[in-house]
């Protein structure tokens, strides 16, 4: 439930906003909704995970991977599955923080 | 307990939202840059290309622009202002970034962008006084109304596309480097004309002939470093006679010998900075009519240097290449004539040692009076938010670029104490130039545009349905003979420069006997057949010797000999030179592997093929064998070691000149034992046969991105030298090829190293570059009316005003 909501809010988000508003979604919703600490880092680090995973698989093989390839050669990592496992990875760790930390607020005035 | 749990957590989320939000150094802000919905990943696509219609506030009329299937716009629009405005928001459409770094590398500006590293750079632009030489051209250009509109029209035009730009939708590089595009102005226009200036003329050895003349005397020099060599095939035909009265030429002063300068290293013109045009004329031709080509050497990159565009208005129908920012077709041809450009290479920088009064440096010596120094402060902002204030001297002569007590920059590029002089601060408006020949209808049209192109100096080689043409037309100083060949004296007026060679009084040919046209960075006219002294340090003569060569036997010319002619590997180089090298080994003394190197060298042809061992064999020898005959005499850092020219005439016919000797040991050495010695270390260096060797992957070559990412660059495998007229050496060579043929249907092919997009995600990012590397060239589509051949073209944009 937190998962969905969480994705479906940050997905809207992102589609008008920077990017840094998926933690303002996941702080919110896990304020308003989280009950554990670990249910709100966790949906939060996967929903966030999931709308970055979708989007950047759907412009690198809108694009055919020529500029994820270049950006990761660049990069010195040299595989764009690579580079789209750390975008990812930094998804869902602002998603999973910043949900927590809503979850922690919340607690400190329940 | 709850209290601090939920505050670090929040604090952290804060950082890491701060943190991810920042460049650090070279590393880019990872949210926006990594967000699938704003950063990287959504820079690749261009594949929704198709027709549409776009209302742009600006326009006064309906604008068609037709694209082919290189992508290149052929722009229809009904009038100057919206045909200029179109070119400029198509432009911006694909280059957008590139035109605006070019503009913040001239003027100094890198380090907002990038950081302290490129602090050096962008001093040194603001020392020589490129954002000050572009405002007084800008003041110039706009004095003229037609300059004015194109320049207000094409600035007009680029940000209306900035203007309807999300931060989603910026190009790649911004992205990277977390910044956003500026408003795009008419300085910018006069930056780029600014910054072509300096890469082509940019250059000095002023100093280090100083050094030359005050370690060995003038007669050493003399004999050295003549002001014309050994081996030429000047522009003008030798024996073409004058027709004018020339100026008298200022009087030489007394000799003049400025001091030490502490300095290391100016900044030297690369080894063969050059380019090929040529022209023949009908008569030779298998059609009837004249076959033009030309193909100007850069130092390649991608984004590609050069914008391929077609300008169709009334009055005017012209197609060809362009550096993006600046408004109208550079190199290309319109439906009556064909141009194209080679730099001329002239002195046209000079250095003036500066006394002053004191160590406050306010005042100078000047004409026996002291004079007063003007002081402009430059405000240099580096990224993170540090201002960095620089303060310039400027003397009558030009700016101070450095000063007795500095550190030298980038290297030592720059001699202390001393004043620029150089044509690039002197104003006039090439614009205007471009404006006019993409207009003009014949010769004397052509010519007349020229009067106004000043720097940088070019040989401007021109055809008609009847006639061929070249001029080395630009703005040179009336020089004494060798006036600025070393440092000058800032305090004797008698050193300053005395006014300008006339503009019709350049050297020029048209239609000459032999029955062709051609240039390739030599010399451009023989001191014996023209008055003026134009400068000594040409390129050599081996490229235009082939270009030559090749016209002269030239008896029914198509396209296709001239597409040959520009992938020629063969080299004069090695010709000249390299018999006489084999003959000095002492072959009996060579061990079974140096036999086989002996072997490949005596059976080489002389072309530089990608294939072949050969060419990577002798340009390590002969740079070895140069290296050391002259190290000891003319150490790099503080002399010029005499040229390629010389180098070949002594070896050639001075075989005991004192300078083969190594004056670093005791013993004797002579050219035969350097050439021995020279021979065996590359022999027996070379590894185990492999493709390592071949030439191809010997020198070495890469197409590199602008900003130097990794990645976002290719490789390339191809022949070619710095001497051949395929020019590819290093990083640097054919920028663009263009084989036109005039007649009434004028046709034209081209290719370069690149392609229209500046988007590395893009295919149209360097789709031309294998062709490119292989020597095709594509036909050039050129449209008479916005109806023409409708089937050519897929998609339409149509422009519309609001």
């Amino acid at each position: 439930m937190l998962f969905l909501l969480i994705l479906l809010l940050s997905l809207l988000a992102q589609f008008f906003l920077p990017w840094w508003s998926i933690a303002v979604v996941c702080f919110g919703v896990a304020f308003l909704r989280a009950t554990r600490g670990g249910q709100a880092f966790l949906a939060g680090f996967l929903a966030i995970g999931v709308t970055w995973l979708g989007a950047a698989l759907f412009w690198h093989l809108v694009t055919d991977g020529l500029l994820s390839t270049r950006v990761a050669t660049m990069l010195t990592i040299n595989s764009p599955w690579l580079l789209m496992a750390a975008t990812v990875l930094v998804a869902g760790v602002v998603g999973g923080i910043s949900a927590l930390s809503g979850f922690y607020v919340r607690r400190v005035f329940a | 307990m709850k209290w601090v749990r939920a505050i670090l957590a929040t604090l952290l989320t804060l950082a890491l939202v701060y943190a991810l939000n920042r460049t650090f150094g070279i590393v880019p802000a990872l949210g926006p840059f990594l967000s699938p919905y704003e950063g990287f990943w959504r820079s690749g696509s261009d594949d929704d290309f198709t027709s549409e219609e776009l209302t742009l506030a600006g326009l006064k009329a309906p604008v068609q622009v037709r694209f082919d299937s290189l992508r290149v716009p052929h722009i229809f629009a009904q009038n100057d202002h919206d045909l200029y405005f179109a070119q400029g928001y198509l432009t911006a459409k694909d280059r957008l970034w590139q035109m605006e770094f070019m503009t913040h590398a001239a003027a100094g500006r890198l380090s907002e962008l990038i950081g302290d590293q490129t602090l050096e750079m962008d001093r040194y632009q603001r020392r020589i006084g490129m954002v000050a030489s572009a405002r007084k051209s800008l003041e110039k250009m706009q004095a003229d109304p037609q300059s004015k509109a194109v320049m207000n029209a094409y600035t007009a035009g680029v940000n209306a596309y900035i203007d309807q730009l999300s931060p989603r939708d910026y190009p790649f590089e911004y992205k990277l480097l977390h910044y956003a595009p500026e408003p795009w102005t008419t300085l910018k226009i006069a930056l780029l004309l600014k910054m072509l200036a300096q890469d082509m003329t940019g250059y000095s050895d002023d100093l280090r002939m100083t050094n030359n003349l005050r370690k060995y005397g003038p007669g050493v020099v003399k004999d050295l470093f003549p002001n014309y060599p050994f081996r030429e095939e000047p522009i003008v035909p030798a024996g073409t006679p004058t027709n004018f009265t020339p100026l008298p030429i200022p009087p030489t002063p007394a000799e003049f010998m400025a001091g030490v300068a502490s300095h290391t290293l100016e900044r030297q013109k690369p080894e063969n900075l050059g380019s090929n045009n040529w022209a023949i004329t009908g008569a030779r031709t298998a059609n009837g009519y004249p076959l033009l080509a030309s193909d100007p050497h850069l130092n390649l990159s991608l984004p590609s240097i050069w914008h391929v565009v077609q300008l169709h208005a009334p009055g005017i129908n012209t197609y060809g290449v362009i550096i993006p920012g600046a408004p109208g077709v550079g190199i290309g041809f319109n439906e009556r004539i064909a141009w194209g450009m080679t730099n001329v290479g002239a002195d046209v920088l000079d250095w003036y040692e500066i006394r002053f009064k004191d160590q406050k440096r306010q005042e100078y010596w000047h004409d026996n009076q002291w004079k007063p120094v003007r002081r402009v402060v430059e405000k240099i902002n580096v990224k993170g938010g540090e201002t960095l204030l620089d303060t310039v001297l400027y003397t009558h002569h030009g700016p101070v670029a450095y000063l007795p007590n500095e550190e030298p920059l980038r290297s030592g590029n720059t001699p202390t104490g001393h004043a620029l002089r150089w044509t690039a601060h002197d104003t006039q408006n090439e614009l205007k130039t471009l404006i006019l020949v993409n207009r003009a209808a014949n010769y004397q049209d052509f010519r007349k545009a020229l009067t106004t192109w000043a720097a940088p100096a070019f040989n401007f080689v021109f055809a008609d349905a009847r006639n061929i043409a070249i001029v080395s037309n630009g703005l040179f100083p009336l020089k004494w003979q060798e006036q600025g060949k070393f440092l000058l004296d800032g305090s004797n007026p008698a050193h300053d420069w005395h006014g300008w060679i006339p503009m019709d009084q350049v050297p020029q040919v048209l239609n000459p006997q032999r029955g062709f046209v051609s240039s390739a960075n030599q010399t451009p006219v023989s001191p014996k057949d023209y008055p003026y002294y134009l400068g000594s340090s040409f390129a050599g003569y081996e490229r235009s010797a082939r270009i030559n060569q090749r016209l002269a036997a030239m008896t029914q010319a198509t396209p296709d000999s001239f597409r040959l002619m520009q992938m020629d590997n063969y080299s004069f180089v090695p010709r000249n030179v390299l018999p006489t090298m084999l003959k000095l080994l002492d072959q009996p003394a060579l061990s079974e592997k140096q036999q086989k190197v002996y072997q490949t060298l005596a059976s080489w042809n002389y072309q530089f093929d990608a294939d072949k061992t050969a060419p990577s064999l002798f340009e390590e020898w002969w740079q070895r064998l140069a290296r050391a005959i002259w190290v000891d005499d003319f150490p790099q850092d503080k002399f010029k070691a005499p040229t390629r020219d010389r180098l070949v005439q002594m070896i050639l016919a001075e075989p005991n000149a004192r300078w083969y000797d190594d004056v670093t040991t005791p013993q004797k050495e002579t050219l035969p034992l350097l050439v021995n010695r020279t021979f065996k270390q590359i022999a027996d260096s070379l590894g185990t046969e492999g493709d390592q060797l071949k030439w191809g992957t010997a020198k070495n070559s890469n197409i590199r991105h602008m900003a130097q990412l990794p990645g976002f660059g290719e490789k390339l495998f191809s022949g070619g030298s710095a001497n051949s007229i395929n020019a590819l050496n290093g990083s640097h060579g054919p920028s663009w090829r263009m084989v036109v043929q005039m007649g009434p249907q004028v046709q034209a092919w081209g290719v370069y190293p690149g392609g229209q997009s500046g988007n590395p995600g893009s295919r149209f990012y360097d789709n031309l570059l294998n062709d490119w590397q292989s020597g095709k060239l594509h036909q050039l589509l050129f449209l008479r009316s916005a109806m023409d051949r409708p089937s050519s073209t897929s998609v339409q944009w149509t422009l519309k005003q609001n």
